[in-house]
C-alpha cells in the first residue's frame, strides 16, 4: 500500500512537471507546426541557471531571475533560429531547432566543464513530508496544484484575452491570420514566452527531485513531454495536460517493476502506437490536405 | 451503342454532414470529350477525387470500361449519418488506390498544377512510365535491363517531341512559363498511356490565345492518342466549342445534362450561374 | 549520344574513385600512422559518416521522408556484424558475465579464422552483409505502421523507434546475446586487414583502405538506384505525393524500399562504425548521433550525394583534428587566450553549423553533384524557397 501510494505520488508529480514542458511543445506545434526539438533543452538550461544564480543571490533575488532569463532565452531563440525560416519548407525549421538544442547542449557542457551540477535544495519544496504513510517531498504535493494552478490561468489567457484569441486564430490558419492584421511575430513570440515560463517553472519542479543536472538531462523528459502532448492530441493543452499524467504516472510504474529499461522504450511505443492509431491523439482536430 | 469508357452510378460523397457531391451518375463513351461544369464550390474537383481514388466516396460505384475500380456504401458512422439516396444498392467495397487506378488507365491533371518542380521537363514524363517497366529495383540498380531503360527514355523523348516540349527537355519544370507547365502535365498524363484523361481546369488562368490553342489540343490528342477527356472547365467558350456532351453540377446534385446547345438553353443552368432572384422564385 | 555521355561520366567517376582509393593507399604506408593519428582517424571514421550520411539523404533528400532512425539502424547493423564475427575462443572473455555467448559460431572462424585471408575477407564481407540485412529487415517491420505517418509526426516515431532498439540491446536478459550494456569487441577490425610480417610487425597498412574500399562501393550502389527509375520514383514522391501517385507510382511500396534501402546502408555503416571504434556498445548509437549525421546532410547539401560525402569528412575532422586546438588552453605571448578550455570546441562547432542551417540553407551543394561544378552552364537552383508548407 505505501509502496503503492508512492508510486503513484510520484508519478502525478512526475507528469506535472511533465505537463509543464508538454504544453509549451503544444502550444508551438499548434502555431508553427513544429517540433521545437530545443525545448527540452532549454528546460535543462533553466535548471542550470537556477544552479549558478542560486550560488551568489538569495532564492528571493535567484528565482525571479531564473524565470526571466529563461523567457528572454525562449524568446531569443525564436527570433534567432526560427523566425528567419518562415517562409522555408518545415524540414529546415525543424533542422534549426534541432541545431539550436545541440547548440545549447554543447554550451552547457563547456560551462559545465561536461561536470554534474548539484542542484540548489529549495526551502519548503525539498522539506520532506509522509502522505499515508509515503515519505516524500513537498514538492510531490505542490507540483499538481501549481499545474493545475497555471493551466487554468493559462485557459483564461487564452480564451479571454485579446492575445489569446489572436493565438487561437494564428493556431487554426495562419496564412488568413496574417491577413486580418494580426502580428504574426508578436503572437509567436508571446507563445515561446508562455512556453519558456512554464518549462522554467517545471525544471524548479523536476530537478529538485534530482540530485544533479547533466548537460543532457533536458533532451529525455523532453521527448517524453512531447510524447505526452501528442498522446494529448497536439495543439491541445488540456490534452497535454492529461497526457503528460498519463505518460508520468506509467513511467513511475514501470520504473518501479522489473522492466525499468524499457520504460523510455514503452513512452515510445505508446507514441508509435498512438501515431498509427489515432494521430489526432486525444482532443486533437483532423486536418485535411486539399488536392 | 456506344462503348462506355467512364460510367458513375450514384456516387455520393459526405464529409461529416457535408454533402459534396450527391447521386452523381455519368458516362463518358469512347471517343467522346465530356465536360462538367458548375458554379464554384458545386462538387466538381471532389467528383474528380472520387474517381481517382484520393478520396473514396462514400456510397456508388464508378467503373473504367466495365470494370468496377470504386465501390463503396455507407459504413460504420456514416450508417447512421448518411444522407444521400440509394443507401442499400451497392454492397461491395472496391478500394484502388490512385497509383492503381493510374495504372487501369485513367490519367489526370490538377487545379493547381502539381509537377515535380525540381526535376527536368524529361524526368517528369519518364516518371509516368516508371509503373509499366518491366523490372524490380534490384535490376533497375544494377543496370541489368537496359533495353528496359532505353525504351522508357525514347517513349518519353518521343511523347515530348510531339507535344513540342523537346527542346526544353533539360529545364528543371518549375522554371518553365505557367502555360508550358499545364501543357507539361498533360504531356506526363499521356505518358502513363490512358485510355480516359481528366482534365481539371486545364485553361484556369490563360489568356484566349492560349485558351483557343489549348482547345485544338485537346482535339489533336484526343484523336492521335484514341482517348476519352472529361474535364472540368469553367471557359465557357472551350466548353461549348469543344464538349461532345455536357454535365452541370450544382450543390453537389447533377441539374442538367446533354449537347452543349441543350444546356445553354436549359433555365436551371442559367439560373444556378446567374442566381435565382428571391422574389422571382414565389 | 545520350547513353554515350553517361558512359563517359561513369567512367570518369571510376577513374577518380579508384585515384583516390589509391592516394589512401599511399598516404597510409608513406605517413607515420603513430604521429598522424588524427588525420587517419578522421579518414576512416569519415568514410563511415559518408556512407551513413549518404543513406539518410537517400531518405530524407531524395524521397523526402524526414526519419531520424538511424542511429538504431547502425546499432542492429553494428551488434550483428560483432556478434557474428567475435571468434569462438575470445566469447568466453568477452561474454564473461553472462557466461559464455548463446551464439557459438564466428563467420570468420568458418573460413579459416580471422587470421586467415579468406577467413577475414569473408567472413567480415558476410557479416556487414548481413548487418545491413537486418537492419533491412527491422526497417521493413516498422515502416508498415510508421511509413503512413506524415514529415513530422514519421520524424518523431522514427526518433522513439531508435531509443526502443537501444534499450532493448541493453536489456539484462539478452545478454548472453547483446553483452547486455556492456561492449562487445575482439572482433575484426580495420586494423585487421593491415598485412603483418612473421613476426607481427605491419609492413602494409590497408585499414584506411579498407573504410574506404566498402564506403565507396556502397555510395556508388546507392548513386545507382537513385539514378534509375526508381530513383525518379523516389524524387517524384519527395516533390509532390498526390502527383506522383496519379503517376502511377505506389506510395506505399517506394517508401517502404527506399526506408529499407537506407536502412540497409545504415545498418553496414553500423557494423563499419564498430569496426572504427574497435567495440560496439548501444550506448553510443544515441539520438546525437542521428543528429550528427543529420547535420552532415545538411551541411552537405539535402539531395545532394558528393554533398553529404564531402561534408561527412569535413564536418568529422572539423570536430575530431581542426578545431581541438579550441579545447586546449593557449598562451599568446604570456597572455591567456581566453575562452579556450575543454568543450569550447563543441561550442564554436555548433555555433558554425547553425549558421550553416541559417543562412547557407542550400548547404555546400545544393542539390548539385560534384560533376555538375565543372558543367559549362550550372543549372538553375531548382528549389523555390518561397512555399510554405505549414
Amino acid at each position: 500500500m505505501q509502496y503503492a501510494v508512492s508510486i503513484l505520488l510520484s508519478g502525478i508529480s512526475l507528469g506535472g512537471q511533465y505537463a509543464l514542458i508538454a504544453i509549451g511543445y503544444t502550444m508551438v506545434y499548434g502555431i508553427l507546426r513544429l517540433i521545437n526539438f530545443a525545448h527540452g533543452d532549454v528546460f535543462m538550461v533553466a535548471g542550470l541557471m537556477m544552479v549558478y544564480l542560486s550560488a551568489s543571490l538569495p532564492l528571493m533575488a535567484s528565482l525571479p531571475l531564473m524565470l526571466l532569463l529563461t523567457v528572454l532565452l525562449g524568446f531569443v531563440i525564436e527570433r534567432a533560429a526560427y523566425k528567419p525560416l518562415r517562409s522555408a519548407p518545415r524540414m529546415s525549421v525543424m533542422i534549426s531547432a534541432i541545431g539550436v538544442s545541440y547548440l545549447l547542449q554543447n554550451l552547457a557542457t563547456y560551462i559545465t566543464g561536461g561536470l554534474p551540477q548539484m542542484y540548489p535544495s529549495l526551502p519548503f519544496l525539498s522539506e520532506s513530508v509522509t502522505i499515508l504513510g509515503a515519505p516524500t517531498k513537498w514538492v510531490t504535493v505542490v507540483t499538481p496544484v501549481l499545474v493545475i494552478l497555471l493551466v487554468l490561468a493559462l485557459t483564461q489567457l487564452i480564451n479571454r484575452t485579446k492575445v489569446g484569441m489572436a493565438m487561437r486564430a494564428v493556431a487554426k490558419d495562419f496564412e488568413t491570420s496574417q491577413l486580418m492584421g494580426i502580428k504574426i511575430n508578436s503572437v509567436i513570440s508571446v507563445t515561446f514566452i508562455i512556453g519558456s515560463f512554464l518549462a522554467a517553472v517545471g525544471s524548479m519542479l523536476y530537478f529538485t527531485n534530482y540530485p544533479s543536472i547533466v548537460p543532457l538531462s533536458g533532451a529525455l523528459p523532453g521527448l517524453r513531454a512531447f510524447v505526452a502532448a501528442v498522446f494529448g492530441g497536439i495543439g491541445s493543452i488540456p490534452g497535454a495536460v492529461i497526457g503528460a499524467f498519463l505518460i508520468g504516472i506509467c513511467e513511475s510504474v514501470i520504473k518501479g517493476s522489473d522492466w525499468s529499461v524499457f520504460s523510455d522504450a514503452f513512452t515510445f511505443a505508446l507514441l508509435i502506437v498512438i501515431l498509427v492509431v489515432k494521430p489526432t491523439g486525444l482532443f486533437g482536430e483532423k486536418a485535411t490536405d486539399k488536392v | 451503342m456506344a462503348e462506355n469508357v467512364l460510367r458513375l452510378e450514384d456516387v455520393t460523397m459526405q464529409f461529416g454532414g457535408v454533402v459534396a457531391v450527391n447521386n452523381l451518375s455519368l458516362e463518358v463513351n469512347r471517343g467522346e470529350i465530356v465536360a462538367l461544369i458548375g458554379p464554384n464550390g458545386a462538387g466538381k474537383t471532389t467528383a474528380f477525387n472520387c474517381i481517382t481514388g484520393v478520396y473514396e466516396p462514400t456510397n456508388g460505384r464508378v467503373s473504367l470500361a466495365g470494370e468496377v475500380i470504386v465501390e463503396n456504401h455507407p459504413q460504420g458512422k456514416m450508417k447512421t449519418m448518411y444522407q444521400g439516396e440509394n443507401s442499400g444498392k451497392y454492397t461491395g467495397v472496391v478500394r484502388l488506390t490512385p497509383d492503381q487506378i493510374t495504372q487501369k488507365g485513367i490519367a489526370r491533371t490538377f487545379q493547381n498544377i502539381r509537377l515535380f518542380g525540381a526535376l527536368t521537363v524529361f524526368e517528369n514524363v519518364l516518371v509516368a512510365k516508371h509503373m509499366r517497366a518491366r523490372q524490380n529495383f534490384l535490376s533497375a540498380a544494377f543496370r541489368l535491363n537496359k533495353a528496359e531503360e532505353k525504351r522508357m527514355r525514347e517513349e518519353s523523348m518521343a511523347l515530348l517531341e510531339e507535344q513540342g516540349l523537346a527542346h526544353l527537355k533539360d529545364e528543371v519544370a518549375s522554371s518553365l512559363p505557367y502555360g508550358l507547365q499545364r501543357r507539361l502535365e498533360i504531356a506526363r498524363a499521356l505518358a502513363t498511356d490512358p485510355k480516359l484523361l481528366l482534365l481539371d481546369e486545364p485553361a484556369a488562368g490563360m489568356n484566349p490565345q492560349e485558351t483557343q490553342e489549348l482547345t485544338d489540343f485537346i482535339k489533336q490528342i484526343r484523336t492521335e492518342y484514341d482517348l476519352s477527356v472529361f474535364m472540368i472547365e469553367h471557359h465557357m467558350d472551350l466548353v461549348m466549342q469543344i464538349s461532345d456532351r455536357i454535365y452541370v453540377l450544382d450543390f453537389g446534385r447533377l441539374i442538367s445534362q446533354g449537347t452543349p446547345e441543350a444546356v445553354q438553353n436549359d433555365q436551371r443552368v442559367i439560373d444556378a450561374y446567374l442566381g435565382v432572384a428571391d422574389d422571382a422564385e414565389d | 549520344m545520350l547513353q554515350q555521355k553517361s558512359k563517359k561520366g561513369a567512367f570518369l567517376a571510376l577513374v577518380c574513385v579508384a585515384a583516390l582509393l589509391a592516394l589512401v593507399v599511399a598516404l597510409e604506408n608513406t605517413l607515420d600512422p603513430t604521429k598522424n593519428i588524427l588525420l587517419f582517424t578522421s579518414l576512416k571514421k569519415g568514410a563511415v559518416y559518408a556512407l551513413v550520411a549518404v543513406s539518410m539523404n537517400l531518405l530524407n533528400g531524395f524521397t523526402g521522408l524526414f526519419s531520424l532512425g538511424q542511429a538504431g539502424f547502425m546499432l542492429l547493423g553494428a551488434y550483428t556484424y560483432a556478434i557474428l564475427t567475435i571468434p569462438v575462443e575470445s566469447r568466453e572473455s568477452v561474454y564473461y558475465l553472462y557466461g559464455g555467448s548463446a551464439v557459438k559460431f564466428s563467420l570468420p572462424d568458418l573460413f579459416g579464422g580471422a587470421d586467415t585471408v579468406p577467413g577475414l575477407v569473408l567472413g567480415v564481407l558476410i557479416a556487414l552483409i548481413l548487418a545491413g540485412c537486418v537492419a533491412a529487415a527491422v526497417a521493413w517491420l516498422i515502416g508498415l505502421p510508421v511509413l503512413r505517418l506524415k514529415s513530422d509526426y514519421l520524424a518523431i516515431a522514427t526518433l522513439g523507434f531508435g531509443e526502443i532498439i537501444r534499450a532493448i540491446f541493453q536489456w539484462d536478459k539478452l545478454g548472453p546475446v547483446t553483452n547486455g550494456a556492456n561492449a562487445l569487441k575482439n572482433f575484426p577490425t580495420f586494423s585487421s586487414f593491415n598485412i603483418t610480417n612473421a613476426d607481427g610487425q605491419v609492413v602494409f597498412r590497408l585499414s584506411t583502405f579498407v573504410a574506404f574500399l566498402i564506403a565507396a562501393v556502397c555510395i556508388a550502389l546507392i548513386v545507382l538506384l537513385i539514378n534509375s527509375s526508381y530513383g525518379r520514383a523516389f524524387k517524384a514522391i519527395r516533390e509532390d505525393e498526390i502527383a506522383a501517385e496519379a503517376m502511377g507510382v505506389n506510395l506505399a511500396k517506394h517508401k517502404r524500399l527506399a526506408f529499407c534501402v537506407s536502412s540497409f546502408f545504415a545498418g553496414v555503416g553500423g557494423g563499419m562504425f564498430a569496426m572504427f571504434a574497435n567495440q560496439a556498445q548501444a550506448k553510443t548509437f544515441t539520438t546525437a548521433m542521428t543528429y550528427e549525421i543529420l547535420l552532415i546532410v545538411v551541411i552537405g547539401g539535402i539531395g545532394s550525394v558528393s554533398g553529404s560525402a564531402i561534408a561527412a569528412f569535413l564536418y568529422v575532422a572539423a570536430s575530431e583534428w581542426w578545431l581541438r586546438f579550441l579545447d586546449a588552453e593557449m598562451w599568446v605571448f604570456g597572455i591567456k587566450v581566453p575562452f579556450l578550455r575543454t568543450g569550447f570546441r563543441m561550442v564554436v562547432f555548433s555555433i558554425i553549423i547553425m549558421i550553416v542551417v541559417l543562412f547557407f540553407r542550400q548547404g555546400l551543394m545544393g542539390s548539385r553533384e560534384l560533376p555538375d561544378l565543372f558543367r559549362r552552364r550550372p543549372r538553375k537552383s531548382p528549389r523555390k524557397a518561397g512555399e510554405h508548407n505549414g
